[in-house]
């Protein structure tokens, strides 16, 4: 008796596993995966796009920003990557080296929809590598200013800070309106790297030496730029880190912080916490820059799209990809998620040339800077730069210490590439 | 009659055997081999780009702040925890074993609770009882007129706060077995001890006490062995932080491994943890064959 | 007086281990933001559901469910299985290395399971099984902890019985299935219990070969949402309560058999 339980349960659990994968048969059935808050409104996008093509169905599978990147490449570990995705444009190159994409050239000469011309030159770059094209952009980000214009006004700002001297200042006269209380002008966390590479792109910093091969956080300028930023540490201008501040939109309405360094992906949250007569307090602005220099430059972001090498389906993917880089589908996404287009189209459009959050955008669009493509970059700037930062912030390392270390670990963990350079010679 | 009970003894022992030979001892043995490699993310995509790199691995260990600091952590967890939850489980033991009190199924029930419940859900309740502001931990504190600690952001105290939420949910499994072994010790002792007068302290320390012994050292080896093993808590409540001051070796290890792919690095630290458990097992043992003897 | 001390250390103890447990289900109820008040609310002003709602549409945490249910019937079942057979040959037959092979097993379990972990993954990568369910139940199959406890067990039935069943000419699987399994269920249902607890409660394994959402078992499953959703105390806290709630009822009903278990594991040789 016990016996036959148990081969039907094993034969009813071999059913489920073999349920789990693909079906065979007329309907091809496309994996896609998508990001955070994009993810949701991707779903919505897919009925238009099946019904135009009967004999294709799209699995939208949502993943957690923080996790993306970990997934991805346990997805390429494990064998288990989707068809097509969505990639932060800095991890096109690190996948690409590990073959992991599939070159999309082909697919560009015969499509009428994606073109090179169609769309920003910079941000079209960061998806070519050793000449052959990996990644079509989806959308464009990069980070700027969001700050309460009724806070700065009270500090007698009438504008938003220009350069770091002012940024610095500003700082400094907000946290006087508020003596004896818990109030941060602004917030800086150490757990998001990308402030700190910013402002080193802006001291003119290189990051890597020798062909990306060392590191090279020890120099001036980093050093500069990082010293600045644990300025505001030292000063008590902005709270350490990320268990203090749960909601960040809940603190900007509360003016627990008054300034954050960004993306466009916050801007509906903002818009939704601060309704009401909070409305019309806040606004964006590009980054302040370096001594003179307005706007300062900020990183070039975004996402593209990709398909995977070992997908099954690649022809249907690309449909799915020229879909989503159709103008119409493009401003779609940008209502829905103020994700900003990457086709140049598009931004004729009414709806983006009103928006008045997204005018600093354009401005900053015209000074961002790429950082290294290499794989290991995340492991360097999330593991080893975050920790140095904290370690620094709190005052357990100085500056020229936790600098030195960062670029010892990272030379460490460059070790193979430079193994890698040093073959192909 | 004898050879083929052998015969039917293997077709028996067939299925888990294999299973676990290949399934946990090929792996043992191939984790050791690759300790000695570079395997990477790289040799994933290609893998003639694996290199034998022989001690490197472990020599890098040695030089590695981040896996010191694991190993200080993780001590500091072992040796503050283990004895904490010894001796909470042993008083409980000791009171629910008493003559006097009733009811003692629905105490030992409650104790017993924290255990079985899954520890990420465990330390997600958790996480918010430790919050600054509004966790019940800080309130109780304020009520006492002490003032409030920020248990998971300040450095100092994030371990602690670990520590006492691991205790809080593990001792009760070891109280079960005290109790068993309470049980064990005959009544005619305390009788003998009563009559000549002897307090709860002499009692204990002179009855009580040396008969548990074994079962102590039991439960001291279990308990450490599993401690050393932290993983769930820190992952959850801390990710490692802040200041690295939570970080395990086993996180370390899953980080090195799983998220960063540097899967020869990361066999060398568990390696490494297995010497570490083997060692002071070992170093228990002796300490329980010494003991008996005396 | 004494009787009084000992009484209110016990309840003290009792609310530590029983409050937050109340907290949480109690949070699990309560509307978004709620929860984050000073002084901490006990009770919820209105007592809603949404947060359960979340997580089986939006959240789709139906799925994590029926994940950690069916893996942790299956894995309990074929590990039963193997278990118990390999723990009956140790207790009752006589075979070339038996001793040898009995003390490698035990000896071995000192070695941490995390050591087996990266190859584990390379191996059932390589077979095509990650992020299916063979992952979990692969390196479930068997274990030293269960054969050891059934063994411990069949040793004390009497010889007797089976050689009677041997001498009526029943095969030595029949004796197996018709007179070792009935007479040893109570040992059986401990380590059901124990097994099924365990992989239930199976963090570090699943997090790192089901890395598919569909995939993940409810521990998992909530990991990620906490890392995501930082700041909703009340959702996670519904989260805590769907993962722990068949924990608890399955221990209350065969608390017996645990805690026999736990007491049997602990007398050593």
């Amino acid at each position: 008796m016990k016996f036959v339980w148990k081969i039907s349960l094993l034969l009813l659990s071999a059913a489920l596993i073999n349920s789990c994968s693909n079906k065979e048969g007329d309907v091809k059935t496309i994996k896609f995966w998508a990001f955070g808050v994009e993810a949701e409104y991707v779903s919505m996008l897919v009925p238009k796009f099946e019904s135009r093509n009967p004999g294709i169905k799209v699995l939208v599978q949502q993943i957690p920003w923080t996790a993306a990147q970990e997934k991805l490449v346990t997805a390429f570990a494990s064998d288990n990557t989707p068809d097509a995705c969505q990639l932060g444009n800095t991890w096109v190159s690190q996948f690409t080296s590990l073959n992991a994409l599939a070159s999309l050239d082909d697919f560009i000469l015969e499509s009428t929809v994606v073109n090179k011309e169609k769309y920003f030159e910079g941000i079209w770059e960061t998806n070519i590598i050793d000449d052959k094209v990996f990644g079509i952009p989806w959308y464009m980000d990069t980070r700027l200013l969001f700050y309460r214009v009724d806070i700065l006004n009270k500090a007698g700002y009438n504008h938003p800070p220009k350069n770091w001297d002012e940024l610095l200042e500003v700082c400094r006269k907000i946290k006087s309106l508020y003596p004896g209380k818990t109030k941060y002008p602004i917030f800086i966390p150490t757990n998001e790297w990308a402030t700190f590479i910013i402002f080193g792109l802006q001291a003119g910093a290189e990051l890597l030496k020798d062909n990306n091969s060392r590191g090279n956080f020890s120099s001036n300028e980093f050093k500069e730029a990082f010293d600045y930023l644990i300025q505001f540490h030292k000063e008590k201008l902005t709270p350490f880190g990320m268990l203090l501040v749960t909601n960040i939109y809940q603190a900007f309405a509360e003016d627990y912080i008054s300034m954050y360094i960004s993306g466009p992906w916050n801007i509906p949250e903002f818009k939704k916490w601060m309704k009401g007569n909070l409305s019309d307090k806040w606004m964006t602005s590009p980054l302040p820059g370096f001594k003179n220099e307005y706007p300062g430059v900020s990183l070039a972001g975004g996402s593209s799209l990709v398909i995977f090498n070992k997908s099954q389906n690649k022809t249907e993917a690309w449909k799915f990809i020229e879909y989503l880089s159709e103008v119409e589908t493009q401003l779609e996404i940008y209502k829905l998620i103020n994700n900003l287009p990457a086709v140049k189209d598009a931004w004729e459009d009414s709806v983006l040339k009103n928006d008045i959050y997204i005018e600093a955008f354009y401005e900053q669009f015209q000074k961002v800077k790429a950082t290294p493509k290499i794989p290991e970059w995340e492991h360097i700037v999330f593991s080893k730069l975050q920790q140095y930062a904290e370690y620094t912030a709190r005052g357990v390392m100085s500056t020229d210490e936790a600098l030195k270390k960062l670029d010892e670990d990272t030379d460490r963990i460059l070790e193979k590439r430079r193994w890698f350079l040093s073959r192909k010679r | 009659m004898k050879s083929s009970n052998s015969k039917v003894a293997y077709f028996f022992l067939a299925p888990a055997v294999s299973a676990i030979f290949v399934f946990f001892f090929i792996p043992v043995i191939a984790a050791f081999i690759i300790s000695f490699t570079d395997f990477d993310i790289y040799t994933l995509g290609d893998f003639s780009t694996l290199r034998f790199i022989g001690f490197d691995n472990y020599l890098r260990l040695l030089n590695d702040d981040l896996f010191w600091t694991a190993l200080k952590n993780t001590f500091y967890f072992v040796v503050v925890a283990s004895p904490l939850s010894i001796v909470v489980s042993l008083a409980t033991a000791m009171l629910l074993n008493n003559k006097l009190i009733k009811f003692k199924a629905i105490f030992r029930l409650s104790y017993f609770i924290p255990v079985v419940t899954t520890l990420v859900a465990v330390a997600i309740v958790w996480r918010f009882i430790y919050h600054y502001d509004f966790g019940l931990v800080n309130y109780l504190l304020r009520i006492i007129g002490i003032n409030p600690v920020d248990w998971l952001g300040n450095p100092t105290w994030a371990m602690p706060a670990i520590i006492m939420m691991s205790v809080w949910k593990n001792f009760g499994y070891n109280m079960i077995i005290f109790i068993a072994g309470l049980q064990n010790i005959p009544e005619e002792l305390y009788d003998a001890a009563e009559i000549e007068g002897a307090n709860w302290w002499q009692t204990f320390k002179s009855i009580t006490f040396p008969m548990l012994a074994p079962t102590t050292i039991f439960i001291s080896i279990i308990t450490i062995i599993g401690y050393f093993q932290l993983f769930a808590e820190p992952y959850v409540m801390t990710q490692g932080g802040p200041l690295n001051s939570t970080l395990s070796i086993i996180q370390y290890m899953y980080q090195e491994g799983f998220r960063w792919w540097n899967m020869g690095y990361s066999a060398s630290i568990a390696f490494f943890l297995f010497f570490i458990i083997f060692v002071v097992t070992l170093i228990q043992f002796k300490f329980q064959k010494s003991d008996s003897l005396q | 007086m004494k009787k009084l001390f000992i009484y209110t250390f016990l309840i003290v103890t009792s609310i530590a281990t029983l409050v937050p447990f109340l907290w949480m289900i109690s949070a699990s109820f309560m509307n978004d933001g709620h929860a984050s008040v000073f002084p901490p609310r006990f009770f919820p002003d209105e007592f809603v559901i949404t947060q359960y709602e979340r997580l089986f549409s939006r959240l789709a945490i139906t799925r994590n469910f029926l994940n950690s249910l069916i893996l942790s019937v299956l894995v309990t079942f074929i590990s039963l299985t193997f278990n118990s057979m390999a723990g009956y040959a140790f207790a009752k037959y006589r075979f070339v290395g038996k001793k040898k092979l009995f003390n490698l097993l035990l000896s071995s379990m000192i070695i941490p399971g995390q050591v087996t972990m990266l190859p584990l993954f390379l191996m059932l990568k390589s077979m095509g099984f990650i992020n299916t369910y063979m992952a979990i139940i692969i390196p479930g199959l068997a274990n030293i902890f269960g054969i050891f406890l059934i063994r411990q067990y069949c040793l004390s039935i009497p010889d007797s019985l089976i050689e009677a069943a041997r001498i009526d000419g029943a095969s030595d699987f029949l004796i197996y299935r018709k007179i070792i399994l009935p007479i040893a269920t109570p040992i059986l249902a401990t380590l059901a219990i124990f097994t099924f607890l365990g992989t239930w409660n199976d963090f570090l394994w699943p997090l790192i070969v089901l890395p598919e959402d569909s995939m993940y078992t409810l521990p998992v499953a909530l990991a990620n949402l906490m890392l995501e959703h930082t700041k909703d105390p009340e959702l996670m806290m519904s989260g805590s309560v769907i993962t722990i709630l068949p924990v608890i009822i399955v221990f209350l009903a065969l608390q017996k058999y645990y805690i026999r278990g736990i007491m049997m594991g602990s007398v050593k040789e």
